[in-house]
């Protein structure tokens, strides 16, 4: 198939709307190739052809862009994408057990995907650099919605529920839906009904670990100093 | 003298729907704003100034001194990017506050644009951090809709448009000329400097990047004025400062105090080591920042504190390891790490990254020596200062503390290997 068979009317409008959202039309290109992922679940050659057509760049551009960021996978994703920490503090509190743990399970390595890509209930399985979330660790994302506190078979547990069809709330996150409804949105385009909008919207993040700080302060008694209104500093108007 | 726990930027997180424009609104969000219209560009960055308000990204560079770079004239459109990319190992705070609080940062935008006479700003989030993404594209349609956003917000004349932008997962796109090229829809490479971004930066047009914590700081500021904000922290570092504690400690979190914090001070917050395992070895502000031990539990948790002590205050990611924890692993897995984000451009970070992770797996792996230690020191030495972005100077940092303190048993690793030579005995 070709780039304009693969990629219908929508997705090219969606193409134009994002350079539209942009000074300059190449600033358009990361979010372009998560738009080619939300349609194909990696970005394949006919991807780069269809951002570079609708950028007016040379194919050669383009992938030296998409093979410079690990999240623009290259071979087709599972349904799911479970990404696991294993920078030190994660892998140090379990994150590498974790990581081994659903390698063996679903008997595959890094990038590698378990089931047919994109059928129901396939899965890649990566190990993936910090995650920003130690406070919570060890942590694991799936289509980067954050699950934490994992352990080798709380991990299990999920990962089997994904395979049954299953799709467990994230700790923090929207509802899961898959590796490509996630790319939409990592492109820019959120659900157009305002229900479901929001509901994405405030879907969890508000962990004890998060607020830990905040409830200790507000427990005791402690404050910033108290903040009374001061009028701008004086200065001489350039 | 201050409370431990002083929450400015955290202190909203405990409302219900605290991401939301309506409970902004009735707690003091926005009022900064009007506050802000009403006076002068000039005024803005002053004020800023006069807080001392440092960089909260890592470098710590003065926020209102780095605004007063930007230029007076508008000959060129000027931009303001907001450097989201939060992925420095152990550095965890600007998701949470994003998440929690996205309005502080959209009305910390609107501010700094102000004062810097740009109409257009850019939020580069990390993109693995989707639900922060999502957290602020709701706030900056919220945003718009009630008049914050826009053409002739609030009626002052001024513009301002907002872009959410996703990145694609490359650490170097937290430094931020690498940043800028990634904005620009090329590789995450860091440029030349000069020209700094204030003279060329988004499409060579005046821009400065500032770290979420910092913008999302200036609402308070111009609301209650620097004399309150230098109330908190020392005198070269003031202001609060969220603190994330990770690692083997009972309570990790997030710890808003005040800059000049204390490791101790930030244990007793946070009920101590887990199951009381002794401390063995920690980091002050991520992993890019050269490790400290247990004899270093009462060094100022500020800019100036943790460069005396030989190290840096970073993002204040305050990773904790106990003594269950090898430091030659612990080093090798940070190596590995900057191996993987090492962006190619220049050699000394390229090829020295490889060759350090490759020398740290062996030894590991029970097969190093002695000398690969000074082999290790040494390829530091050419790394460290002669790389094109701090990425390589970040990536020795590991290994020379992790030597420089456990010396002992990254020898340990080459005891075993001690092999003796056949008919070498006397």
């Amino acid at each position: 198939m070709t780039s304009t068979e693969i990629f219908d009317q929508d997705t090219v409008a969606k193409a134009q709307d994002l350079i539209g959202r942009y000074p300059q039309s190449r600033s358009a290109l990361l979010p372009m190739l998560h738009l080619v992922q939300s349609v194909q679940g990696f970005v394949s050659q006919e991807g780069i052809d269809f951002c570079a057509r609708q950028l007016d760049l040379s194919e050669a551009e383009v992938s030296a862009v998409a093979t410079f960021y690990t999240m623009y996978k290259r071979r087709p994703c599972g349904e799911h994408l479970v990404s696991v920490c294993t920078n030190t503090l994660c892998a140090a509190l379990g994150g590498e057990a974790i990581y081994r743990q659903l390698g063996e399970h679903l008997g595959v390595g890094h990038e590698e995907v378990a089931g047919e890509p994109g059928a129901p209930g396939s899965i890649m399985l990566e190990h993936a650099e910090c995650l920003a979330a130690c406070d919570l660790a060890p942590v694991l994302q799936v289509n980067y919605e954050y699950y934490d506190k994992q352990t080798p078979e709380s991990a299990t547990e999920l990962v089997e529920a994904l395979q049954r069809g299953e799709k467990p709330a994230p700790t923090r996150g929207a509802p899961l839906t898959d590796f490509k409804g996630a790319e939409l949105q990592l492109a820019g385009f959120f659900p157009e009904d305002d229900e479901a909008y929001w509901s994405d919207v405030d879907g969890p993040s508000q962990t004890a670990e998060t607020l830990r700080g905040a409830r200790l302060a507000a427990d005791r008694g402690w404050t910033a100093p108290v903040m009374e209104d001061v009028p701008l500093p004086e200065v001489e108007k350039k | 003298m201050t409370d431990p726990l002083t929450p400015v930027l955290t202190k909203r997180w405990l409302s219900p729907n605290s991401w939301r424009l309506a409970t902004y609104e009735a707690l003091e969000g926005y009022t900064a704003i009007r506050k802000a219209l009403a006076g002068t560009p000039e005024q803005l960055v002053q004020v800023v100034k006069d807080a001392g308000l440092r960089g909260r990204g890592g470098a710590g560079f003065p926020a209102g001194v780095k605004w007063s770079f930007m230029p007076p004239n508008e000959d060129k459109p000027h931009y303001l990017v907001i450097n989201a990319d939060e992925g420095e190992p152990g550095t965890c705070k600007d998701i949470p506050l994003m998440m929690a609080d996205p309005h502080s940062l959209i009305e910390g935008c609107i501010i700094a644009s102000y004062a810097m006479r740009s109409h257009r700003c850019f939020i580069y989030v990390r993109g693995e951090a989707l639900h922060c993404i999502r957290r602020l594209n709701a706030a900056v349609r919220e945003a718009y809709g009630a008049g914050y956003l826009g053409e002739n917000i609030l009626g002052s004349g001024f513009d301002l448009d907002i872009t959410v932008h996703a990145g694609a997962g490359a650490y170097i796109c937290g430094e931020e000329t690498a940043l800028l090229d990634s904005l620009e829809g090329r590789r995450g490479q860091p440029r030349l400097k000069p020209p700094f971004p204030a003279a060329a930066g988004l499409y060579a047009a005046p821009t400065t990047v500032n770290n979420v914590e910092t913008i999302a700081s200036a609402p308070f500021i111009v609301n209650a004025g620097s004399d309150w904000f230098r109330k908190m922290g020392r005198e070269k570092s003031p202001g609060p400062k969220i603190y994330s504690i990770s690692g083997h400690v009972e309570q990790p979190g997030q710890y808003e105090a005040p800059l000049g914090t204390t490791l101790r001070q930030l244990l007793e917050l946070c009920g101590g080591m887990k199951d009381k395992v002794p401390l063995k070895f920690w980091t002050p502000g991520g992993s890019s920042t050269p490790m400290f031990t247990a004899e270093h539990l009462d060094i100022p948790l500020d800019f100036e504190g943790a460069a005396e002590a030989g190290s840096m205050l970073g993002t204040t990611a305050v990773q904790v390891f106990n003594e269950t924890v090898s430091v030659p692993w612990a080093v090798m897995k940070w190596t590995q790490f900057y191996e993987h984000e090492s962006c190619g451009k220049c050699t000394p970070c390229r090829e020295g990254t490889y060759w350090l992770a490759q020398i740290l797996e062996r030894m590991v792996d029970g097969h190093g020596t002695a000398e690969d230690i000074d082999t290790l020191l040494d390829v530091c030495d050419n790394v460290l200062g002669r790389s094109f972005c701090a990425l390589g100077d970040g990536a020795v940092s590991p290994i020379q503390s992790g030597i420089k303190y456990f010396r002992d048993e990254f020898l340990a690793l080459c005891e075993s290997n001690k092999r003796e030579l056949v008919g070498a005995q006397a």
